[in-house]
């Protein structure tokens, strides 16, 4: 009975992607409508499998990854350990308060000028951009989930004479773990979001720019195979990252309580 | 309480100025080269002529246009999406395989699309805005609306509530807390992706200003252009807490 229900909502989701897909189509075939911007679903398709094959797909979306992955290994990195001294160091928090406030706000694609002037073209420039939009949530979520760890874990390192060394790395960060990877998938999101950004405005590698080429040179099959390519590969790393979480900390609420009252 | 806060505040404006005293000395000694990086004194005399010869508030205008414009679109779309899917359950069962589909495209992907159907022109730009800030704000309110106690419906039913008047005096208000931080958050999406719609339209803003600045090795203009767009995103957030503290004060005041 619940299994037929379901069925049916899932038919009746289906109806308007079906539904555009197939009018898009019906349109070009039919109409032989030659447009820069739509192209038919089938050609959209022939176009994908031929950048797959030609490998310039593959390529374009190392370069974006690349970006995107050797980005988030240093903003992430940087912002637990940032959110890390913050979080252990209540005074040096409130001391940095206004200077982090005045940095944070600006957005990140404001600093893709400055970065094309020291770095020029190329993943050097990406990769900067993608540092600065996600340290700041890997150091929020770091720096409120060193906060929220129990007290009584803290007496604990005391009582054992723990090194501050041995403190951060057999209390503290795995306390602050699960929070930490919450803050890892959101960052993972969007570095890749910031990637494609960097390449559509400006940079001359990877998807986005694939994109824009697509576009300036009238091939719109392409570039909504581009499209819906980055949307499935973002789609892709949500879906992991959500998978790595379930597996590695299957409840980690519980986990914690657990900790804090042995 | 209160006064120690105020000391701990004044002494990290302290260290705050400490730094722009050491990004003074850095330009000075010119260990990076000022092409790179002015000093703060180069940036803020760039600010002022901005400012006085008049270029530098026209650009900002023009971008916090586009930014509120944008945003305002978002915000009216994401509302009324997320209310019709919010109340009627063959309205989610239609539309939210489509959102979940659309809504994993990074925003700044759909702009060559965008670009195709509208050219290099302001409803491009729009429209980019209006696609990447509208999901916090649909998000929040089918979850706001999702949230409201099933009793609250019932009784709306017992006393004939249209649909319109549900939403309105029931359903908004509730959802108000989520909807207004999803609208924070999108005003942020918004201040980007003008930024990125202007760079790439060269549309008349700060975005294509910093660009060109950046081009001719303006780097002092450039940096000034940063600096302002830092200023725009920190007093729209701030501005918005506001708004927001006075919108949801029914709720401090019930706690008394």
């Amino acid at each position: 009975m619940s299994g037929r229900a379901a069925q049916r909502i899932d038919l009746r989701g289906m109806v308007l992607p079906v539904a555009l897909v197939a009018a898009a189509e019906l349109l070009v075939r039919s109409r032989g409508l030659r447009s820069d911007a739509i192209a038919a679903p089938s050609e959209v398709l022939l176009a994908w499998l031929r950048a797959l094959v030609d490998g310039t797909l593959l390529s374009a979306t190392a370069e974006t990854l690349a970006c995107a992955v050797a980005g988030l290994a240093i903003g992430f990195t940087l912002g637990v350990v940032l959110g890390t001294i913050f979080g252990l160091r209540g005074l040096v928090d409130e001391l940095m308060e206004v200077t982090i406030e005045a940095i944070r706000p600006i957005p990140p694609v404001a600093l893709i000028p400055i970065a094309l002037l020291v770095y020029g073209f190329g993943y050097r420039l990406e990769i900067a951009i993608v540092v600065f939009a996600t340290l700041w949530p890997a150091m929020i979520f770091t720096r409120t989930a060193i906060r929220g760890i129990a007290p009584r874990l803290f007496e604990v390192a005391k009582a054992l004479e723990l090194s501050p060394r041995e403190r951060i790395f057999k209390i503290v960060i795995p306390a602050a773990l699960p929070q930490i990877f919450v803050a890892l998938r959101l960052s993972a999101a969007i570095s890749l979001i910031v990637a494609v950004t960097v390449e559509v405005t400006a940079n001359t590698i990877g998807l986005g720019h694939e994109m824009m080429m697509a576009q300036s040179s009238l091939h719109p099959d392409l570039m909504l195979a581009l499209l819906v390519w980055t949307g499935v590969l973002g789609w892709m790393i949500n879906a992991a990252m959500l998978l790595a979480q379930r597996l590695l900390f299957p409840s980690s609420i519980a986990e914690r309580t657990g900790e804090a009252a042995r | 309480m209160r006064r120690a806060r105020l000391a701990t505040l004044a002494a990290s404006f302290l260290v705050a100025v400490g730094f722009v005293l050491l990004w003074q000395a850095i330009a000075d000694a010119r260990l990076v080269s000022p092409v790179f990086l002015p000093g703060p004194d180069r940036a803020w005399s760039a600010l002022v002529d901005g400012f006085q010869n008049g270029t530098l508030i026209q650009k900002w205008t023009g971008t916090l246009e586009r930014m509120v414009y944008g945003w305002l679109l978002a915000s009216a779309l994401g509302i009324c999406v997320g209310a019709l899917i919010g109340i009627s359950q063959a309205a989610r069962a239609y539309l939210s395989t489509t959102i979940e589909l659309v809504r994993p495209l990074p925003a700044s992907a759909a702009i060559p699309v965008a670009i195709a159907f509208l050219g290099l022109s302001e409803s491009m730009v729009l429209s980019v805005i209006a696609f990447g800030a509208v999901w916090p704000t649909l998000l929040a309110t089918v979850h706001g609306f999702s949230t409201v106690h099933p009793r609250l419906y019932e009784v709306a039913t017992a006393l004939g509530m249209s649909r319109l008047a549900v939403i309105r005096k029931i359903a908004l208000p509730h959802s108000m807390p989520d909807i207004l931080a999803a609208l924070r958050l999108s005003l942020t999406i918004a201040l980007i992706l003008s930024v990125v719609g202007e760079m790439l339209a060269s549309r008349d803003g700060l975005g294509s200003w910093i660009l060109l600045a950046a081009r001719s090795f303006r780097s002092q203009d450039l940096f000034a252009g940063v600096i302002l767009l830092g200023v725009t995103g920190f007093v729209s957030a701030m501005l918005l807490n506001l708004v927001e503290a006075w919108l949801l004060r029914w709720r401090s005041e019930g706690r008394r």
